[in-house]
């Protein structure tokens, strides 16, 4: 079989092919949402996104339970969504292995947290597989189907933005097919009544009992011998940084880290000098190993000289190791940034309908909760438009929220501006909820017909799956109704005199509104011809410029239109006084 | 670090085209039978902000990440990007860039100001400076979206693979109707250092 170069989630992907996996489902979050994206093209897997991550592991779960392999994906405070069912499915157990992966993402590249989802599988008791690269993304994956069947459990693969987003080479397999169990009822194992759980519950410890013994000679755990001056215990891409700039040290490389192999890591206390846990975020393992070790606890290095905080890389592990053992002997300076550079910060891309939607909202005299989407960027300059950026589908909570705690005293609109997957996946519960308790907070949903920030999925919106069959699209301003709200207004963001007009009126009148900015993302229709600027005209006042739009920018005092970048939205021209765009 | 690897960093801005130029090194690089990691972060990052891709390659990879000051090549597709990323370049390294400015957002509203000597600095710092006008260059071609494939046929004058692999690789991972424009691109990025 040929060797390609995979990203890990295109190994996890092709992992749960080669596994016999049936049915995979997620909803997409950065870093995890290419993992579904490519076991779309393995016919013999029915994929899906789900309205949200609580959905699709249940989805997946009960695949699982009905006899068939399966597995679920989410980026990590997926998982939090998703957290009910995670417990109560470890109780149950499975039938046919089912696998759960969380894709977290030390650094925040495109998160609101770093929390650490190693912690999930101490909590809700399942056993945790941390892949370092795309070869054992696909090797864990498929090791995590058998682990799942064989002890009757859920299995967590816990992937990290640099092992989910970085490419090596990977050697593919065939598919083995696992046929689908035939259902059964199994009333003591599915239906977690107190009387059937309780007895679920002791089961599931016995379950981890034998796990833990699996964990010893797993040969995912392994020790690799070297000098016995430094003993490195790693996890995940934090074992190939601390391999990278200490090569010849000795590493207990540790693949499965819950249960957590105990005699492996005593034995391995026992024969090197001192003990560096090398791992991102939080001291999962080295907090297990001082336990493990005893008095010997106290030769671990770990989180003293390892930063909680950030991604790590190997010249921090380097330097921070080296100075805590060596009192910074053999550091590498890193060479200093040049000084001075101005941020490029992310931004809403040229012709963003969100654009004319905050510009509407600019300096206006109210409490605004955002959502996680590409919008969240409307909270920055030089829009400045939200108050908040909690989690999927605090806006409208929030908000509301907001008017309970301020009371009838404060006058000012509380209002919630949330995107249209971000909706459909938790914004549903919240409206309702403003509904039924008499709230008054205003909803926008900035409506663009796709999952933007991750890339352009579809939702039940759309109109279309993500095996790219046409379904129903369901209606936002049906749902708002159907919810209870009464005053249900639909604008288009690019008719920007429209936009503000509408706003101001919504904000005058009393009660809950939903109001649906209406118009697909830019990078997804045609471009029109570029607009430009008449020179003349412009008197270099530099209203354009709070659009916000990356295309326009100001030479010799008056504005500029840059051809490679505008779409011809028209936006600017209606927000120039003197007519100066065409 | 592992001296005998080759460290790539590739930057630029979202939309330029910097996945697809690292996606085809590292393709290229298994291609001549290394070993090869390469990394970046998708997602918000990617919306019009500054974009980096590292691509390692030799005889056994760990690390999928660069470290500072040891990178053996940048290649930049816009100035101020290769500025932001200097401090990676290791002291003998080589900066290929684009002679494209392209201004940030803070820049363009009033927030930052744009430093006026960048090619004084980077002058300063490296000695193995190329200037190349790869922009415009695509533009007289008729698809500034290929100014990424210029850079990598300048880059490729330093590296020891063979030109058939570079065709290979765009072939396979380009749409169709626009392989010809890309491999077009690609041989006059090596003329222009060659």
């Amino acid at each position: 079989m040929p060797k390609v170069l995979l990203s890990g989630d295109e190994a996890v992907a092709r992992g749960a092919y080669e596994a016999g996996c049936r049915v995979a489902t997620a909803y997409p979050g950065t870093p995890s949402t290419e993992i579904l994206e490519n076991m779309v093209q393995y016919r013999e897997i029915y994929v899906e996104w789900s309205t949200n991550e609580k959905v699709a592991f249940e989805v997946a779960f009960g695949a699982s339970l009905a006899g068939a392999r399966s597995l679920v994906a989410m980026k990590h405070v997926g998982l939090n969504v998703a957290a009910d069912p995670l417990f109560s499915s470890a109780y149950i157990g499975v039938k046919a292995g089912f696998v759960i992966v969380s894709a977290d993402d030390p650094g925040l590249h495109s998160s609101q947290n770093e929390q650490d989802n190693r912690f999930y599988g101490l909590f809700a008791k399942i056993p945790v597989l941390c892949p370092s690269d795309s070869q054992e993304a696909k090797d864990f994956t498929k090791l995590a189907f058998d682990l799942s069947q064989e002890f009757d459990i859920p299995v967590l693969v816990r992937l990290t933005t640099r092992v989910a987003h970085s490419k090596s080479i990977v050697n593919l397999e065939e598919r083995v097919e696992v046929p689908v169990k035939t259902y059964e009822k199994m009333k003591e194992k599915t239906i977690l009544l107190p009387q059937f759980a309780r007895l679920r519950h002791s089961c599931l410890e016995e379950r981890l009992k034998k796990l833990t013994e699996y964990a010893e000679t797993t040969p995912i755990n392994r020790y690799e011998p070297g000098k016995k001056s430094i003993g490195i215990i790693a996890d995940g891409v934090a074992y190939h940084y601390a391999k990278e700039v200490f090569p010849k040290a000795s590493f207990l490389k540790l693949g499965m880290v819950h249960p957590f192999p105990k005699n492996l890591v005593k034995s391995f206390g026992k024969q090197v000098k001192r003990i560096f846990v090398v791992e991102e975020v939080d001291p999962f393992l080295e907090l297990q190993t001082k336990a493990v070790l005893g008095r010997l606890g106290s030769k671990v290095i770990g989180k003293d000289a390892l930063p909680r905080v950030d991604e790590l890389n190997p010249r921090i592990v380097q330097n921070s190791l080296l100075k805590s053992a060596l009192g910074g002997l053999g550091r590498i300076s890193a060479t200093k940034p040049e000084s001075g550079v101005p941020a490029r910060p992310p931004l809403l891309c040229p012709g963003c309908p969100h654009t004319g939607l905050f510009y509407a909202l600019q300096h206006k005299d109210v409490i605004i909760g955002g959502d996680i989407g590409c919008y969240t960027l409307g909270a920055l300059a030089p829009h400045n438009t939200m108050d908040s950026c909690i989690c999927m589908g605090a806006s409208i909570t929030f908000a509301y929220g907001v008017e309970k705690g301020l009371g009838n005293e404060d006058k000012r609109r509380k209002v919630a501006v949330i995107g249209d997957s971000t909706f459909f996946h938790m914004g549903i519960p919240g409206l309702i909820n403003v509904a039924y308790n008499q709230g008054q907070v205003i909803t926008i949903v900035v409506d663009n017909r796709t999952t933007g920030m991750t890339g352009h999925q579809d939702h039940p919106g759309t109109g279309k799956t993500l095996q790219g069959k046409i379904t129903k699209a369901l209606n936002i301003q049906a749902i708002a109704q159907a919810c209870g709200i009464e005053k249900v207004y639909t604008v288009d963001p690019y008719k920007i005199k429209e936009t503000k007009s509408l706003i101001r009126k919504v904000l005058a009148e009393d009660g809950p509104a939903v109001i649906v900015s209406s118009r697909p993302c830019a990078l997804l229709v045609p471009k029109n011809p570029p607009r430009s600027v008449s020179a003349d005209r412009c008197n270099g006042c530099k209203l354009c410029l709070s659009l916000g739009c990356p295309a326009i920018e100001i030479a010799q005092g008056k504005a500029v239109i840059n051809d490679a970048l505008c779409v011809g939205c028209g936006m600017c021209a209606e927000v120039c006084a003197r007519g100066a765009i065409v | 670090m592992n001296k005998k690897n080759t460290n790539i960093l590739v930057c630029g801005v979202g939309g330029q085209g910097v996945l697809l130029f690292s996606d085809l090194l590292a393709e290229i690089a298994m291609k001549e039978g290394l070993d090869v990691k390469k990394s970046e972060v998708h997602g918000m990052a990617q919306r019009g902000g500054s974009v980096t891709s590292h691509i390692r390659f030799g005889e056994k990879v760990y690390s999928p990440l660069i470290t500072e000051g040891t990178a053996n090549f940048i290649v930049s597709l816009e100035k101020l990007e290769a500025l932001r990323y200097l401090h990676f370049l290791a002291p003998n390294g080589v900066l290929l860039t684009d002679n494209l400015i392209i201004e940030p957002l803070p820049v363009i509203i009033g927030i930052e100001e744009m430093p006026k000597d960048i090619d004084e600095r980077i002058k300063h710092r490296v000695k193995k400076y190329y200037l190349i006008d790869a922009f415009a260059k695509a533009k007289e071609l008729g698809n500034t979206r290929v100014s990424n494939m210029i850079m990598l046929g300048a880059l490729s004058n330093f590296l020891d693979f063979t030109p058939n692999t570079y065709h290979r690789a765009i072939r396979e991972n380009v749409k169709e109707r626009f392989v010809d424009i890309n491999i077009k691109a690609f041989e006059l990025g090596v003329s222009l250092l060659r």
